[in-house]
């Protein structure tokens, strides 16, 4: 059962993704350059990116957003 | 991997007929819930990796899976059960989408927490045992997931296969999970052979491990193996943080406290993929799988609860 007819024109897997309360998950390679202007390059087939600016991994998402309240998360 | 000890009459007559290849035992009813387990673990055993003593042709034998059946009956029962009464103080806002659920629950959720023990109070030899009981699981970490994968649509398959790939070290076996898992376990002067420590696991380990084999290995219950993994992978990223501190405080090798740091930003990802992506994508294609979803994630989390009472109470005791 699928929602979606797959004689559709396909509609392309998103390569980012913002999740509501939550990080940006970036699907594939990508290298990053922080707010200091250093780089830092993913690893996993997809990453999640603090959107919070709490993060103690930053520029990567720990789950710390989960800590703060709903009104001031991303 | 050997046959494990047995833990009642249930058990011990199984694993004589298993080691035999005899009639299996019909009738022998379990003697309690350790028996029942241990029963159940081994013979969902059969369908990973097997046993050393047993013939290989066990694993489909219809007298050995007519007992199995027998028994996951009445655990499936247990867990519908414990799910329930968890829903009672946790209802589900079906309004929502299943990924905020999914969230709203785990982050309502209030149990005894062994990442917050590890983290402030726990001795090395606690932590130790922790490190044996845990690596029932973690030894074939993510693999009771994998036996969803076939059961599914494309959306939810190609999603799930993304998590799944980072769990088994995108092709690197050096970060395949388990490996890490037994690395640190040498690390710290542990056995890493697969179901070295099957005989110490606390009855509550073993149902943690049986249903997540229950889940995987009915297609019926597709839905619950893909909530399990979601409220899994929801609850780890920030207890991982506090276990690596903990180690760290304790001094442990650096291959254990890595396994749990590389959990916290895996996780981090994971979560939102499995909740999100995974289940979203099941559900929005089928909506009466949200039940079924909901119970992997009430299950996952009972069924730790019942862990961590039971392994701190054992150290409140021993203190």
């Amino acid at each position: 059962m699928s929602t979606t007819d797959p004689h559709d024109a396909p509609v392309a897997t998103p390569d980012v993704v913002l999740c509501p309360e939550g990080p940006m998950l970036l699907r594939g390679r990508h290298v990053l350059e922080d707010a200091d202007g250093r780089r830092h390059e993913t690893t996993r087939p997809v990453t999640a990116v603090c959107r919070c600016g709490k993060s103690q991994s930053a520029p990567w998402c720990d789950g710390t957003h989960k800590l703060l309240p709903p009104k001031v998360r991303p | 991997m050997r046959l494990p000890k047995a833990r009642g009459a249930l058990s011990d007559a199984l694993f004589s007929v298993l080691r035999s290849g005899g009639p299996a035992p019909a009738g022998v009813a379990a003697e309690n819930r350790d028996d029942a387990a241990i029963a159940l673990w081994s013979l969902y055993e059969l369908h990973y990796r097997g046993f050393e003593d047993v013939a290989e042709d066990a694993e489909w034998d219809p007298d050995l899976l007519r007992v199995r059946r027998t028994l996951e009956v009445g655990f499936e029962a247990d867990l519908g059960a414990r799910a329930a009464a968890h829903a009672e103080t946790y209802p589900d806002d079906p309004q929502r989408p299943v990924g905020d659920a999914i969230f709203a629950l785990t982050e309502a959720h209030e149990g005894p927490s062994l990442a917050d023990h590890v983290q402030r109070a726990a001795s090395e030899d606690q932590v130790l045992e922790l490190l044996r009981q845990r690596s029932v699981y973690h030894l074939k970490e993510a693999d009771p997931t994998s036996w969803v994968i076939p059961r599914l649509e494309a959306e939810p398959k190609a999603a799930l296969l993304e998590l799944q790939f980072d769990e088994y070290g995108c092709g690197r076996v050096e970060q395949l999970h388990h490996r890490l898992f037994e690395r640190g376990m040498i690390s710290c002067g542990l056995r890493a052979e697969y179901g070295a420590y099957v005989d110490e696991a606390v009855v509550e380990v073993l149902e943690q491990n049986n249903a997540m084999s229950l889940f995987g290995l009915h297609r019926r219950l597709r839905g619950a193996a893909l909530g399990h993994l979601a409220a899994f992978e929801a609850t780890s990223s920030l207890p991982s943080r506090r276990v690596t501190q903990g180690l760290e405080r304790l001094g442990m090798a650096p291959e254990v406290v890595h396994y749990y740091a590389e959990h916290v930003e895996a996780d981090a990802a994971h979560e939102q993929l499995a909740a999100r992506i995974i289940c979203g994508a099941l559900v929005d294609a089928d909506p009466t799988q949200r039940e079924s979803v909901l119970l992997g994630v009430r299950a996952c989390l009972v069924l730790e609860d019942a862990v961590a009472t039971r392994m701190l109470a054992q150290w409140e005791a021993t203190a």
